[in-house]
């Protein structure tokens, strides 16, 4: 056999062996070889992958604290800005609530105008209870007018100027309030005092009052309108050899925690003072 | 300069007093920050025009206040003129001088309007308004006293700056 033919036989062979194999791979026979032969090859090749990814990421990091450092500020400060919108929003459905309550108040009484008003500070003098008001005689509020809440009576005006006005509490040393104590229908007055308890005094000895009976103003005197709730009373003091009864009050009204009030535009103090006959003088 | 300035900074205190500081209390009783700074103006040694602050304060104190007309205007001058006193006695030790200044001021306004009050027939027991009142508000303009010292120190200061020596 010359060169050539044994060249011809051995390309026809492996024609034919590269047919077979081709063949045999197309139709599935030799995937168990294909995975025991590459299987060392891929986890060769994923070792590397691996360690080239943890060199990578080693390489690039400090780029990528930056940016999520920077990303972190802008989250920060995102969520300062969100909380403070949280914050407004809680005090701006505080106000609604409040405002609604007053408007509720309002519509119940619809014989009586009022005109809503917030309270802008406090008396100075630890003394006395007094709030300040942003609404004035500019507004219509004249000096003696009745202010409320949804709850009850807050006070009156002491003073006022063109844009705000001084409400004296019920709770003042100096104020006194001609009440009614129901259901017993027994009159009496309510003062403050020093430390912001309200009692009650010159009730009737006859009458008999007990603890949660309602105590509204009476409208003697002119100086408040009737039926407005002051308090509930919390005890009374009766003794035999006193002329009244006393009684303590829990106002209705919370002080600690005003913020918005109503005052009673459509009602004026009754001045008694031109009624009253002036003191004779001795020898005539 | 320094009469200028008394006007915008006291209104600003009394706002100040008003809206806010008279809210904090400890018992019943509430810290004082026009009389604080009057005092501690008061106690600066060069300052010369403390009364006329004590004017200010107190005339616009009564914008705010129910008490009576002119009692924190003579309530302050009192407190100033003890500041004064003070300042030329125990000028050696200013942050003693505003201690002792703020418990005899304190206890000169608030005793004065005690005072007053119960003259024109207000109800405020004796005992109640010493403890519940008097004691807690001295208190608490002790707690303010420094820093409001150091504050009109640095005022004053500004506005009269030492002559250096050529």
């Amino acid at each position: 056999m010359n060169s050539g033919s044994f060249r011809s036989l051995q390309s026809v062979v492996i024609t034919l062996v590269v047919v077979g194999l081709l063949l045999l791979a197309l139709s599935g026979f030799l995937s168990p070889i294909f995975n025991l032969t590459l299987s060392p090859f891929i986890s060769l090749q994923a070792w590397f992958a691996e360690r080239y990814q943890a060199l990578n990421s080693f390489l690039t990091a400090p780029r990528d604290v930056a940016r999520l450092s920077q990303e972190n500020e802008q989250l920060k400060s995102e969520n300062a800005r969100l909380q403070a919108q949280i914050l407004d929003q809680q005090r701006q459905i505080g106000e609604v609530q409040v405002l609604t309550a007053l408007l509720d108040f309002a519509s119940a009484n619809p014989q009586n105008e009022y005109l809503a008003a917030t309270v802008i500070g406090r008396d100075p003098s630890p003394f006395l209870h007094y709030v300040i008001i942003n609404r004035g005689s500019e507004d219509g509020l004249r000096r003696g007018m009745p202010v409320v809440t949804d709850q009850g009576l807050v006070g009156k005006i002491a003073a006022v100027t063109a844009n705000a006005a001084r409400v004296q509490l019920i709770t003042d040393p100096g104020i006194l309030v001609n009440v009614v104590i129901n259901p017993a229908k027994a009159e009496g007055v309510l003062s403050g005092s020093l430390t912001g308890d309200i009692s009650l005094d010159l009730i009737p000895q006859d009458v008999a009052i007990q603890t949660g009976d309602l105590v509204l103003t009476s409208g003697l005197g002119g100086n408040y309108m009737p039926d407005i709730l002051v308090g509930q009373v919390t005890g009374v003091r009766k003794r035999d050899y006193d002329l009244f009864q006393q009684a303590s009050v829990q106002p209705v009204v919370d002080f600690n925690n005003l913020s918005i009030v109503l005052v009673i535009t459509n009602f004026q103090p009754i001045d008694f003072s031109p009624l009253i006959p002036p003191p004779e003088t001795g020898g005539q | 300069m320094a009469t200028l300035l008394a006007f915008p900074l006291l209104a600003i205190l009394v706002v100040f007093q008003s809206a806010i500081v008279s809210q904090v209390n400890l018992l019943h009783g509430s810290a004082d920050l026009i009389l604080l700074v009057l005092l501690a103006w008061a106690l600066q040694p060069k300052v010369n025009n403390a009364i006329v602050w004590a004017v200010m304060g107190g005339l616009l104190l009564n914008i705010v206040t129910a008490l009576p007309i002119g009692i924190p205007l003579i309530g302050y001058l009192l407190a100033t003129g003890i500041a004064l006193s003070l300042r030329n006695r125990v000028w050696q030790v200013p942050f003693l001088a505003m201690l002792v200044a703020t418990i005899l001021g304190t206890l000169i306004t608030l005793g004065f309007s005690w005072s007053v009050l119960t003259l024109s027939g207000i109800s405020l027991p004796l005992s109640i308004s010493f403890f519940q009142v008097l004691l807690p508000s001295t208190l608490l303009n002790l707690l303010f006293a420094l820093p409001a010292y150091v504050v009109m120190s640095d005022l004053a200061s500004w506005l009269f700056p030492r002559e250096l020596e050529i």
